[in-house]
């Protein structure tokens, strides 16, 4: 190892949920045709779109996601002719949950990009790069452990307390 | 030590509204089989006792706590871990214990927010000198003192570690009777169980017949807004019924009163966000498939967080809402 150096620049880190007869797919061309896209994407291939729980979104979120994109057949292509309406219908409630909850709409996007669309992948992923790296860091795991700070007094107080000895017990508890 | 070899039980009350006490009592004369066998220890609601006579105790000699209510204060924070240090088990009794309940709603909101409204905006209120509780107070050359209220209301899991969950909002006597008596017994699953049946509710209902196989919603409705029929599935009628995606164990009594499960009970074991499971479920089985359609009919649940979140915010994946910072700034 050299001499420490900064710190890099924050990059965003995106998870992608690409369902297996589109978008995936889509990815791979994008690969064999030497299309280059930011590499801030971890994709995970599912069967379908609509085989993203939402808990995976948010698992991805709290793990220290800084968004999540969804990538499935255009509607009326699904291979399991309804998986992506279904999506769709996630999507449309989990965006209302998460504004509620504070988090930027814009940190989760669902994209219906064909088989054919390489170059729409490339498109979408670099938007959305740009567009997280605009909104920066959600960084859950770091402000789980900020919101329990709050906790930490308390509990150290507690492990240096001695052990309480083996008292006589007051006419209450007899 | 106690001269008696009877195993020593408590109860405490945390963040909660009392219900759970309630249902302890429910028990009816059930309860008298429960103190012929246990010395009740600490039970602030019903018996007279002191902190120090706690504190006097040596550790792990309260057989069990069973501990209802979120923990939202230092003075509760600070019993939590307490009765954990005197208890062999411990165990969360009720949805605030367990999951955060009703009271984990208030992290949607800073705590400022919290107590401008409640000391000085709620119509009922009468309070010009706009008075808010304080930690210290002099009166009289004595520093009197109250707990601090913590930036976020929290499980009990979240703060200290616990053996056994009971749930429900309140547990029903025959959960909380099945508790004490596996506890009793010493016939107790493994640690980290939740004392209830691993099934969906919609198992016990008694509408679970005209469940149709492929739910589809055109709208849905509260149930302010329809005539319910009473003997078919609530979900058939666009109901907003949680029965799915929460625990069994209460022999359906919403359903059965003619109202809607809200998923007191908390998820499954296979299920770690119940909120994000159950909007899964209802949402992905909407009728239209085009967006303004989607929209219209997702507008008959206006309050996502307290419709999928009622008694689970706290323990949800995120939290809370998570601009708020540790001092209610953002950070």
């Amino acid at each position: 190892m050299s001499q420490p150096t900064e710190p890099p620049e924050w990059q965003p880190r995106i998870v992608a949920f690409f369902c297996n007869w589109c978008t995936y797919t889509a990815a791979d061309l994008a690969g064999v045709s030497r299309l280059k896209y930011a590499a801030n994407v971890r994709v995970i291939r599912l069967m379908c779109s609509g085989r993203v729980d939402p808990q995976f979104i948010f698992e991805a979120l709290a793990g220290g996601a800084d968004g999540v994109l969804i990538g499935g057949c255009h509607p009326g292509d699904c291979h399991y002719v309804e998986g992506n309406y279904k999506m769709l219908r996630r999507f449309e409630m989990l965006q209302r949950l998460l504004g509620e909850l504070g988090v930027e709409r814009e940190r989760v996007r669902l994209e219906w990009i064909s088989a054919a669309e390489g170059e729409k992948v490339k498109r979408v992923v670099n938007e959305m790069v740009e567009q997280v790296q605009k909104l920066g860091p959600l960084a859950m795991p770091q402000r789980f452990e900020g919101w329990d700070e709050e906790l930490s007094r308390l509990e150290a107080a507690v492990a240096a307390a001695p052990v309480a000895p083996a008292a006589p017990a007051p006419a209450a508890l007899a | 030590m106690s001269a008696t070899s009877k195993p020593k039980v408590a109860f405490y009350w945390c963040a909660s509204c009392g219900g759970c006490e309630e249902t302890v009592v429910d028990l009816a004369e059930d309860i008298l089989g429960v103190v012929e066998k246990v010395d009740l220890v600490l039970w602030p609601v019903a018996l007279d006792f002191k902190y120090h006579h706690l504190e006097a105790m040596p550790d792990r000699s309260i057989t069990a706590t069973l501990l209802n209510g979120a923990i939202r204060s230092t003075e509760q924070e600070e019993m939590a871990r307490l009765l954990r240090r005197k208890s062999q088990f411990l165990l969360a009794y009720g949805s605030c214990a367990v999951s955060g309940g009703i009271p984990g709603l208030a992290n949607q909101f800073p705590l400022e927010q919290v107590l401008r409204f409640n000391y000085e905006e709620a119509p009922t209120l009468l309070n010009e000198a706009k008075t808010r509780p304080q930690t210290h107070f002099a009166e009289s050359g004595r520093d009197v003192t109250l707990p601090a209220l913590h930036q976020m209301v929290r499980a009990l899991d979240q703060v200290v570690e616990v053996d056994y969950y009971v749930p429900g909002c309140p547990p029903t006597p025959n959960i909380t009777r099945a508790a004490l008596g596996a506890l009793l017994e010493g016939k107790l699953p493994p640690k980290g169980s939740v004392l209830a049946p691993d099934i969906a509710l919609c198992d016990e209902c008694p509408r679970k017949k005209s469940k149709p196989a492929n739910l589809s919603f055109a709208e849905f409705k509260r149930p302010h807004q329809l005539l319910v029929d009473p003997a078919v599935c609530l979900l058939a009628q666009g109901v907003v019924c949680q029965g799915p995606g929460t625990r069994g164990g209460c022999g359906a009594q919403c359903p059965g009163g003619n109202m809607p499960c809200t998923g007191c009970f908390g998820p499954t074991s296979r299920v770690h966000d119940q909120g994000l499971k159950i909007l899964s479920s209802l949402c992905a089985n909407v009728e239209a498939k085009d967006e303004p359609g989607i929209v219209k009919t997702l507008d008959g649940i206006p309050d996502p967080v307290g419709t999928f979140y009622r008694y689970g915010l706290a323990k949800s994946l995120l939290r809370r809402k998570v601009t708020l910072g540790v001092n209610g700034f953002p950070h």
